[in-house]
């Protein structure tokens, strides 16, 4: 059994906070240079740079790149051999949260109806998986509000055709629109049951840009609907232009006999992502 | 804004209905003079009586990051102005003559910046390290118990932003999809 000081989880999250928010993922800096290239509208890649030097300027500056320094989100792996000492799991992560966030937005509303600020970020949305091994794994996304909020969830029929979950797809990145701050990443959860189906969107999400689902056909519907979103002119920021999504993610899982759930969990550009080891 | 330095339009807070009937969606502007910060829970808290003389002002849907040592102001870009929208044409009808945010909004605010000539800018999301160059003076002057969603008067030079709706209802939304849309 190997055992893990619960402090050194809080200083690891710490870390994932401020380097996530302040620092853009290189496959995200490589994939705006890329949509700058193809971007036709002037104002489009007006926007695209624009985007490019603020990362640089964020980085510089140690400054957030985004104001809404987000939502912690964090994917836990905790390797059964791990035990952890000195402290509770959930607790450490928060208080790495906290002390990551102190000097970034909160943006934590304590309780969803009085609105009241928690103050210091926290909690974080936190799911937990208990693997084989003695390591623990941590990602975290900085998951900035206004694109969360474009996101959505359906209940489809077993007997659905294809063409019907690639138009909730497209609909769901239209009603999106400006709102999400395209280029927009689109991660699509399918399967899994009513709560599972989102956790498998958001999943997806982590997924390096560029890389496709690993089955052919999958990877194929991928191309196909991230060429789809590109030809709705929704553009940069909105404004008209052939980039309009860098990535559209699909993960499928199991599901029950009669389900067909589809979640489609909508990321903006500034997509803020951070992996560590412990 | 390099390569289209010839069809900046300057702009100085407070603003007049001329200044704003002559602006049109598409078009790049530089705002100097004070702008006030307000979001969700200040819209909230205020309703339809912002603490701020609204004649000629000017809004911006913002909330920054905590001022670093040394600086003004930290990160601080737009947020989704939809959100909003239920205040907006109560406050138009006052005198706000520009809003700036991110993404769309609302029929009913379009009709009320039709009818009480404002305009409706957008600055790009997410390039908030960007903006809080422009700024030169931040002080709070409302609710200082929100925190980053308290009321700022901010004192820009040359903010750059982009008309996205104006005071004749044209849409740059729906203007520059169409253009680029293809089957």
């Amino acid at each position: 059994m190997r055992e893990v000081v619960a402090k050194k989880i809080t200083d690891t999250v710490k870390k994932l906070c401020v380097e996530a928010t302040t620092s853009l993922p290189e496959d995200v800096t490589g994939a705006l240079n890329k949509a700058l290239a193809k971007e036709t509208s002037p104002t489009g890649r007006e926007i695209i740079r624009q985007l490019i030097n603020n990362s640089k300027t964020a980085w510089r500056e140690k400054l957030p790149i985004c104001q809404d320094t987000g939502l912690a989100i964090i994917f836990l792996e905790v390797g059964q051999d791990v035990a952890i000492i000195n402290g509770v799991l959930e607790e450490a992560i928060n208080e790495g949260v906290s002390r990551g966030y102190a000097q970034l937005r909160k943006s934590v509303a304590k309780d969803p109806l009085r609105r009241k600020n928690s103050g210091d970020n926290t909690p974080a949305i936190i799911h937990t998986k208990i693997v084989p091994g003695e390591n623990i794994k941590l990602s975290l996304m900085a998951k900035g509000g206004g694109a969360e909020n474009c996101s959505a969830v359906k209940m489809f029929n077993p007997n659905s055709r294809k063409g019907e979950i690639s138009e909730f797809i497209l609909d769901t990145v239209k009603n999106a629109g400006p709102n999400a701050c395209p280029p927009m990443i689109v991660g699509v959860g399918i399967g899994g049951s009513f709560d599972y189906a989102p956790i498998i969107a958001k999943k997806a999400l982590f997924r390096e840009i560029g890389m496709h689902n690993s089955e052919k056909n999958m990877a194929d519907w991928e191309k196909e609907l991230l060429d789809k979103t590109n030809k709705t002119g929704i553009g940069p920021m909105g404004m008209g232009g052939k980039i309009t999504a860098l990535a559209v993610n699909i993960e499928k899982r199991p599901c029950h006999i009669s389900s067909l759930p589809v979640a489609i969990n909508i990321e903006c550009h500034a997509h803020r992502v951070k992996h560590a080891e412990i | 804004m390099p390569k289209s330095k010839s069809k900046l339009i300057k702009l100085k807070a407070p603003l007049t209905d001329k200044d704003v009937k002559s602006l049109k969606a598409g078009d790049k502007v530089l705002i100097s003079g004070i702008i006030y910060t307000a979001r969700d829970a200040a819209h909230r808290i205020f309703q339809n009586k912002p603490p701020f003389k609204t004649e000629g002002a000017i809004l911006y849907y913002a909330s920054p990051t905590p001022t670093p040592k040394g600086k003004i102001i930290g990160s601080i870009g737009p947020t989704t102005s939809t959100r909003m929208d239920p205040f907006t044409p109560a406050l138009l009808k006052q005198g706000v003559k520009i809003t700036i945010g991110k993404g769309r909004r609302g029929k009913e605010v379009i009709t009320a910046m039709k009818k009480y000539k404002a305009a409706y800018m957008v600055v790009p999301g997410g390039t908030a390290a960007l903006m809080s160059r422009h700024i030169k003076k931040s002080t709070v002057i409302a609710y200082p118990d929100l925190g980053s969603e308290a009321i700022l008067a901010l004192d820009v030079v040359d903010f750059p932003a982009i008309v996205a709706i104006d005071s004749k209802g044209k849409d740059l939304f729906e203007q520059g999809r169409k253009k680029y849309a293809s089957k």
